[in-house]
Order: C-alpha cells, then sequence, then structure tokens
C-alpha cells in the first residue's frame, strides 16, 4: 500500500515538475524535483561559491599593496563581496539538502571543483584590472542567463549576484583605464595583464559546445540558457568594443565578425593548458588549495568556541525558564 | 555634495561625510589640529592594513565579512582624517600614506602589534573599539567642524566594532578550554599597549576644546571592560605598560615592515596616478 501511495506521490510530482519546466516556472525547494536535477544543481551551485571563496585570494593578495588608499578601499569591499556570494549560493545549495560543511569537506578534499581560473597568479596591480574586467566580465556573461535558471534560491541568489558583479567589472575597467592613460610603465602592465587573462577568461565558458556532457541536460532543465560557445561569442563581442576605449589590445588576431553567422569569433584557445589547469597542474592549485586548508583548519578550535558557547548558553536559558 | 565626486566607485551610501567631500572643502586645519588628525588617521590606517590580512583567511565566511567590513570602515576614517591633515600641507592622503617614512607615522603601538591567532586580533579590536568609541563619542563635540562631523560618522561605526569584539570575547572566554586560554593569552599580549592610548601630552593640551584628552577616556573605558570581564569571568592581564612613543614617530619593530609592503608600489612608480 505504502509503496503504491509513494509511486503515486512521485508521479503526481513528476508531472508537476515537467509542467513547471514546460512553462519555463519555477521549482522550489520542497517541490518534488528528479535526484538528478537534485545533483546537477548541487553540483553546480557548490562549485560556483567554491569559485568565489577561492577566488578571493588572488585579489586578497594586493589588498596589502594597493598603490591608493581609494583603490584598497574599494578592493577590500570587492572582496568582501565574494566572500558575501559564496555565503548566499552556499545557502542556495544548502536549500537542496547539503549542509555548507559538507560542501566545505569536499572542497578541502580535493573532492569538488571551483573555477579553473582562480589557479593563475595575480602577478601585478593591473591584474586587479585585468580581473575585474575580463574574468568579472566573463562571469556576468555566464551568469545574467542564471538569473532565470528554473530553480528559485539560485535565480534569487544571481540577481543579486549579478547587480554586484557589474560594479565590480566596472572597477576593473576603470583601474586599466587609469592604467592605460598613465606612464608608459602601467600601460605596459595593463597589456601585460590583459594578454596574460584573456585566453583563460574565454575558457571560463567552458569546453567547445561538442565537447560539454552537462549542457544538454541543463539546458532541457531550463538551468542554462545559451550554449558555451554562444556565451564565449557574446563576450568576444564586448571585450572587442571595450578594449578600443581603454586603448589596449586583445592578443588575439583571428577575432573577427561573422556576417554570415552574425557571431563573432575568436583564435583557438589552449584546451589542453585547459584540462592541465583542471586536473591540478595550474601554477597555484597546490597554493590555492593550501591556503583555504589553513584558513579553514586554524579555525576550527574558534568555531567550536562559538559552538559550546551557544550551547552553554541555550542551557543557561532553558534552566532559567524551568 | 557636489555631482563633480560621482564615481563609479563611489562607496560611502547616503549622505555621510566621505574622504572625497573632505579634499573638495575649503576648511584648513592649523598646524596643531592636523598633527593631531595625523594621529587619529594613522591609527586606523595601520590597523586597517593589518586586518586586511583576514580577509580569505577568517575562521569562517561570516568573519571574512566582518573583519572586512571593519577593516573598511577604519579605512574610511583614515582616509578622512589624513584629508584634512594634508590640507595643512597641501598634500592628499596618498602623499601621507605613501610616501612618509617611519618616524613622521603618529600612530601608537597599540595598532601595529601581529594580528596573531584570531583571540589575538579579538583582543585588539576590543581595546580599540572601546578607547575609539569613548573618544569619537566626544570628538563629536569638537571646536573644530570638519574633525566633529568625522567623528560623527565614526563612532556610529565603532559603536558596531564593540559590539563584534564584545560578542567574540565572550564567545571565546567561555567556549572550550582552549579558546578560554587562547583568549587570556591575546588579553595578555595586547594589554602593555594599552596604557600609551590613554597619555597626555603637550599638543592636545594646547588644542583645546578642539581635541579630547586622552586621559580623561580612561575611566569610562576601564568601567565598561571590567564589566565585560566580570561577565565573561576573565580578568585584566596583570602586565606592565611598554613605554609608546608612537605619537612621536618612535614606533615598534613592526611598522617598518607594514609601510615596506604598503608603500612598496606607490613609491615603485613615483608621480603615477592609480
Amino acid at each position: 500500500m505504502a509503496v503504491a501511495e509513494d509511486q503515486a506521490d512521485i508521479s503526481a510530482g513528476e508531472e508537476q515538475f515537467n509542467s513547471l519546466i514546460a512553462q519555463d516556472s519555477r521549482i522550489e525547494p520542497r517541490d518534488w524535483m528528479p535526484e538528478a536535477y537534485r545533483k546537477s544543481l548541487t553540483r553546480q551551485i557548490s562549485q560556483h561559491a567554491h569559485s568565489e571563496i577561492i577566488g578571493m585570494q588572488p585579489e586578497a593578495n594586493w589588498i596589502s599593496r594597493a598603490p591608493s588608499l581609494k583603490r584598497k578601499a574599494i578592493l577590500m569591499a570587492k572582496v568582501q563581496d565574494e566572500a558575501g556570494h559564496g555565503l548566499y549560493l552556499y545557502s542556495a545549495a544548502e536549500t537542496l539538502g547539503t549542509s555548507r560543511d559538507k560542501m566545505t569537506e569536499d572542497l578541502i578534499a580535493g573532492k569538488a571543483r571551483y573555477s579553473s581560473i582562480f589557479n593563475y597568479p595575480a602577478l601585478t596591480w593591473a591584474d586587479m584590472g585585468a580581473i575585474g574586467w575580463l574574468v568579472d566580465g566573463a562571469a556576468i556573461a555566464n551568469q545574467v542567463p542564471l538569473c532565470r535558471a528554473s530553480y528559485g534560491p539560485y535565480g534569487r541568489a544571481m540577481v543579486r549576484i549579478c547587480k554586484e558583479e557589474s560594479f565590480h567589472q566596472r572597477q576593473g575597467f576603470e583601474i586599466l583605464l587609469e592604467l592605460a592613460n598613465g606612464t608608459q610603465a602601467q600601460r605596459d602592465m595593463a597589456q601585460d595583464a590583459v594578454n596574460r587573462w584573456y585566453a583563460p577568461s574565454l575558457m571560463m565558458f567552458g569546453p567547445p559546445d561538442d565537447d560539454s556532457p552537462n549542457s544538454q541536460q541543463s539546458m532541457a532543465w531550463n538551468i542554462k540558457r545559451f550554449s558555451n560557445d554562444e556565451l564565449r561569442s557574446r563576450f568576444v563581442g564586448m571585450m572587442v568594443e571595450q578594449v578600443r576605449v581603454l586603448g589596449l589590445t586583445l592578443p588575439d588576431k583571428d577575432i573577427r565578425f561573422n556576417d554570415e553567422t552574425e557571431k563573432w569569433e575568436h583564435g583557438p584557445l589552449d584546451w589542453n593548458e585547459f584540462k592541465e589547469v583542471l586536473a591540478g597542474r595550474g601554477p597555484c592549485n597546490a597554493q590555492r588549495m593550501e591556503r583555504r586548508r589553513e584558513a579553514h583548519e586554524e579555525g576550527a578550535w574558534v568555531r567550536e568556541a562559538a559552538v559550546a558557547y551557544a550551547d552553554k548558553q541555550a542551557k543557561h536559558s532553558q534552566q532559567k525558564a524551568a | 555634495m557636489s555631482e563633480s565626486n560621482a564615481s563609479a566607485t563611489r562607496i560611502t551610501p547616503g549622505n555621510a561625510l566621505r574622504p572625497e567631500d573632505i579634499a573638495s572643502s575649503s576648511a584648513k586645519p592649523t598646524a596643531e589640529v592636523a598633527e593631531y588628525a595625523l594621529r587619529l588617521g594613522d591609527d586606523s590606517l595601520i590597523l586597517a592594513q593589518r586586518l586586511g590580512w583576514w580577509i580569505s583567511r577568517a575562521p569562517e565566511l561570516e568573519e571574512d565579512v566582518a573583519l572586512g567590513n571593519i577593516a573598511l570602515d577604519l579605512m574610511g576614517h583614515a582616509r578622512s582624517f589624513l584629508t584634512y591633515a594634508g590640507h595643512a600641507w597641501g598634500k592628499t592622503e596618498d602623499d601621507l600614506a605613501y610616501l612618509r617614512r617611519e618616524p613622521e607615522f603618529r600612530s601608537a603601538h597599540l595598532f601595529e602589534q601581529p594580528n596573531g591567532d584570531f583571540a589575538r586580533t579579538i583582543a585588539r579590536q576590543l581595546v580599540v573599539s572601546h578607547y575609539q568609541f569613548e573618544l569619537y563619542s566626544r570628538l563629536v563635540e569638537s571646536t573644530d567642524a570638519t574633525l566633529a562631523a568625522i567623528a560623527a560618522k565614526a563612532v556610529k561605526e565603532v559603536d558596531y566594532h564593540r559590539d563584534h569584539a564584545s560578542q567574540w570575547v565572550r564567545r571565546l572566554a567561555q567556549g572550550t578550554e582552549e579558546s578560554h586560554n587562547r583568549m587570556i593569552s591575546g588579553l595578555t599580549l595586547t594589554w602593555p599597549y594599552v596604557e600609551e592610548l590613554f597619555t597626555d601630552d603637550p599638543l592636545i593640551d594646547s588644542l583645546g576644546d578642539a581635541a579630547v584628552l586622552p586621559s580623561t577616556l580612561r575611566k569610562p573605558f576601564d568601567a565598561l571592560i571590567t564589566a565585560l570581564f566580570a561577565e565573561a569571568e576573565l580578568q585584566v592581564p596583570a602586565v606592565p605598560g611598554a613605554i609608546g612613543g608612537g605619537r612621536h614617530g618612535c614606533h615598534s619593530e613592526h611598522l617598518g615592515y607594514i609601510l615596506a609592503e604598503m608603500q612598496v608600489l606607490a613609491r615603485e612608480h613615483p608621480g603615477a596616478t592609480w
């Protein structure tokens, strides 16, 4: 009896789920959802959260050396925003049934992924500009369509994150603009940073469409709205316009607008390097993981103290009530 | 507030006094007021530089955000005080932050003390936030209108810093045995540098009602700390006060490293704007 009822619940739930997806409406935490949908979203949202947290490191590397107090304040605010984004995203992922502690453990244990781009080093101050302009720019191109993702908590978190990200991108652009109009040394620093971050930022959209195993299902579930190559092409188009304003160049002589397809095209990307970095052989993979692990382990006694104190307070107020 | 100050990177919300507003104002401090503003600005600047280290290294994400916020508030206060002080000498906040040498800094020794573990950082925060709260809540009455305006904004923010530090002192003191021991050790390492904050000197005497006499802050500071410690079952560390000298440019061994890191890029590119 019970089994039959459960099955009836599932098929009613599935029907409801399919109809919500068909109407391009939203799935909420208490709605029935296929296990694969839950698993795929948990993977995507937690990876996104981890990327925000690991992504704090290359920029935090320049807080102490920021060359003016205004820039220092802005950079602190930006890296702090990223911690905030990590928090909203972990909360969104928690609504799918995985705790933040578990996701953090997976990250520390090297079981979870984060955006590969953060395994490149931030070598000069101009990298603060290039990261803001190119890396945050690519993130926005990726994330704006996610504001309409079928899973409600994710879509809503993305709305807020995108607003802050567009501010981040503008500040990155502003850093580069200032450098590009500065001394020769500053101009060289800006061009060098753009040269180093251009290709990795294009690869942030993920592998080419014919080599992207998860994309199709994600699109069928209204999580992903545009293919990797489509988003990459749009991003290239935006950067081509903006780099002119900066008076810098993109390190890609093959960029062109294809009149037939009406899409921007770029030169070949080194997908072998992408796979190498993904597999842990980027310049900073070990360093980023070590730093996160260290912060987590060295903070353990603080978190334990907070829990112990809260327990004592709760007991104390129970005793008072009794 | 003039629209010419509007920028994509404006970070202070609302109508609060911003460093840019002070930069464009014609108020010029006397040499003595400027020297006083320099002390207050340097205290906050050096501590913000220290606290910035925690962003991406805190025990939990909420603390990355909280310590980052506190550092940002302090950076805002520092920028306002330094901008105002700079008016006396035709210098900008960045001239003062990036181009002065160690003996020209006027911060007290407490602000340059190492972060240590989280408990030591919290012990330093506890002292600084309570000291600054008492100071700014009186400085709002300063006869110098700009100092009063900066204090009016700052006092609201350091009130939150006080709350943050006090809550953590309670948690750590009464959490686990380890956190209790670490809290005591953090307080013990911090306490030698408390006395310097409350020491008067001829500059302050010469400022009259424009400044706040540091010695007058000691009693209210002690009262609040004693009450908190009683609640958290802590003792005021029985350690002697260290000889200071920061107000006259005589610093501990730590400041040189802080400045070396903070100033390296700006000094590498003389005359550049960023």
